[in-house]
């Protein structure tokens, strides 16, 4: 199959990218300094990443908050103008089929959806769909995430007016005439921004940013090591159709008012997961020596089996080897010391608790 | 004697002794380099044994023996340094030396310019 490439492929070559496939797409994993100084620029300064794999789509009509409370755990009528929240579709055993981001701007509702979900969550879209109510896929726009400390200084000497912006919020922007949607959020735990650019005219905003000396690039290794430090789960690993929000962790998600109504798909096995207490919880886990564990690794304790890693790789910031993973109830308590066998080699880990580092986002 | 194998490999034979590294390609592909583990000198090994583990950020790859044989060195002062682990360094930095036993299993690994097409 042919690799999609973004409006902005040619760009990553120019800058010295390394293209792997993922998800369908030729996508930059690292540029010439390589994942762990990217990230850590990132951390220090400011990265910028092409995430125009994500799918960007676009609902409206009369029917669109029903429509998508049918499908998440949102509570839509507080979604209000300029705003971003983060979500999930769910199934009928409270299962995620992916987790995703609301917009709402200019009356509609903007979704982001995972590159590697997109066909799923488009059919589970038009499935679900009534009269009142359209999808438009916008597969004509890029979407750059700018992260870091100076990722608002970088808007900020471009002459975008970030007063009174904070995270989750979203709000168009002009910069050299292009109209641009931004919305105060992303996938590294730091202060940052996800711009949406009509796809023409993505290398002119990439270039702007480039221009104010301020940023690093970065790929789509940085952005796991990233996401990974800041505790975030990604589809695939920490999330999929046979792991519900609350283990997860991701609890905060479901909005008060859909809680109370037990309304949202698989309410009744989630609400009552929640009143429980899940019987596994993501965690932190940090390797005590200097052998990474990697994914699908089985946790023991005493020989017994009490959880798995789902991401298992490096922190650049902490300098050592870490991931995240399930373990049972009784073994999620930071400290917990467990044994990860790799390869035939046991390994010792530390529970961690969660981000292993500290989101920075601004709140105001 | 220099040769490549399909796994990205270099084997530099001088007498029975063989070095064996990993190609400018190979460590360019892998990224930072996070965790290496050398075989113990003495073991005994077959062609295509898994002897030593190089780990990137990303993922963990085997470093494979050449040919059947013996570990004789390992090269440690990669373990001092892992950001010397480089594509310009990737051909002077051995990662174990084995004696072996039968010079002809090196006989399917693939000249310079055969490697080098390869790639690409």
């Amino acid at each position: 199959m042919d690799l999609k490439r973004t409006p902005l492929y040619d760009f990553h070559v120019a800058n010295g990218a390394r293209m792997v496939p993922f998800a369908g797409w030729d996508m930059p994993v690292q540029y010439s300094t390589g994942i762990k100084a990217e990230h850590l620029a990132t951390r220090d300064g400011a990265g910028l990443f092409d995430v125009s794999h994500m799918a960007q789509i676009e609902i409206s009509g009369t029917g669109a908050n029903a429509f998508l409370e049918r499908l998440t755990p949102t509570n839509l009528s507080a979604l209000f103008e300029g705003q971003v929240r983060y979500s999930f579709f769910l199934n009928d055993t409270g299962g995620v089929l992916d987790d995703l981001m609301i917009t709402r701007l200019g009356g509609h509702l903007h979704l982001v959806v995972n590159a590697g979900r997109t066909s799923h969550d488009i059919a589970h879209l038009r499935q679900n769909l009534d009269a009142n109510t359209h999808i438009n896929v916008k597969e004509d726009r890029a979407l750059l995430a700018l992260q870091g400390p100076d990722a608002a200084q970088v808007l900020n000497n471009l002459g975008l007016d970030l007063n009174g912006f904070h995270f989750m919020d979203a709000r168009r922007f002009d910069l050299a005439d292009i109209p641009l949607v931004i919305t105060r959020s992303g996938y590294t735990g730091e202060d940052g921004f996800e711009v949406s650019i009509p796809g023409e005219s993505a290398t002119i905003i990439a270039e702007r940013f480039l221009s104010t000396k301020k940023i690093t690039l970065a790929g789509l290794g940085a952005r796991d090591t990233l996401r990974l430090e800041a505790g975030l789960p990604l589809w695939g690993h920490e999330l999929d159709e046979t792991i519900t929000p609350t283990t997860a962790g991701l609890t905060f998600a479901l909005s008060k008012k859909r809680r109370d109504a037990a309304d949202f798909p698989g309410a009744t096995i989630i609400l009552d997961e929640l009143a429980r207490g899940p019987t596994r919880h993501l965690v932190g886990l940090l390797a005590n020596g200097a052998r990474p564990v990697r994914d699908g690794v089985l946790l023991k304790q005493d020989g017994k089996d009490v959880g798995i890693v789902t991401s298992g790789g490096f922190s650049p910031s902490l300098n050592r080897p870490a991931a995240l993973g399930f373990v049972d109830g009784s073994y999620a308590e930071a400290g917990t010391q467990l044994t990860a066998a790799t390869k035939g080699k046991e390994t010792q880990v530390t529970v961690a608790k969660l981000p292993l580092v500290k989101h920075r986002y601004f709140r105001g | 004697m220099l040769k490549f194998s399909e796994d990205h490999e270099w084997a530099k034979l001088d007498n029975d002794s063989c070095s064996v590294g990993i190609s400018p390609h190979a460590v360019e592909q892998l990224g930072d380099i996070v965790f290496v583990e050398l075989p113990e000198i003495g073991t005994k090994v077959d062609k295509g044994d898994a002897v030593a583990v190089f780990e990137s950020v990303k993922a963990a790859s085997d470093i494979y023996s050449p040919a059947a044989g013996e570990i004789t060195e390992v090269n440690s002062a990669l373990l001092d340094d892992l950001t010397s682990i480089t594509p310009e360094s990737a051909m002077e930095n051995w990662i174990f030396k084995l004696k072996i036993s039968d010079a002809s299993d090196l006989e399917t690994l693939m000249d310079e310019g055969a490697y080098t097409a390869l790639i690409g």
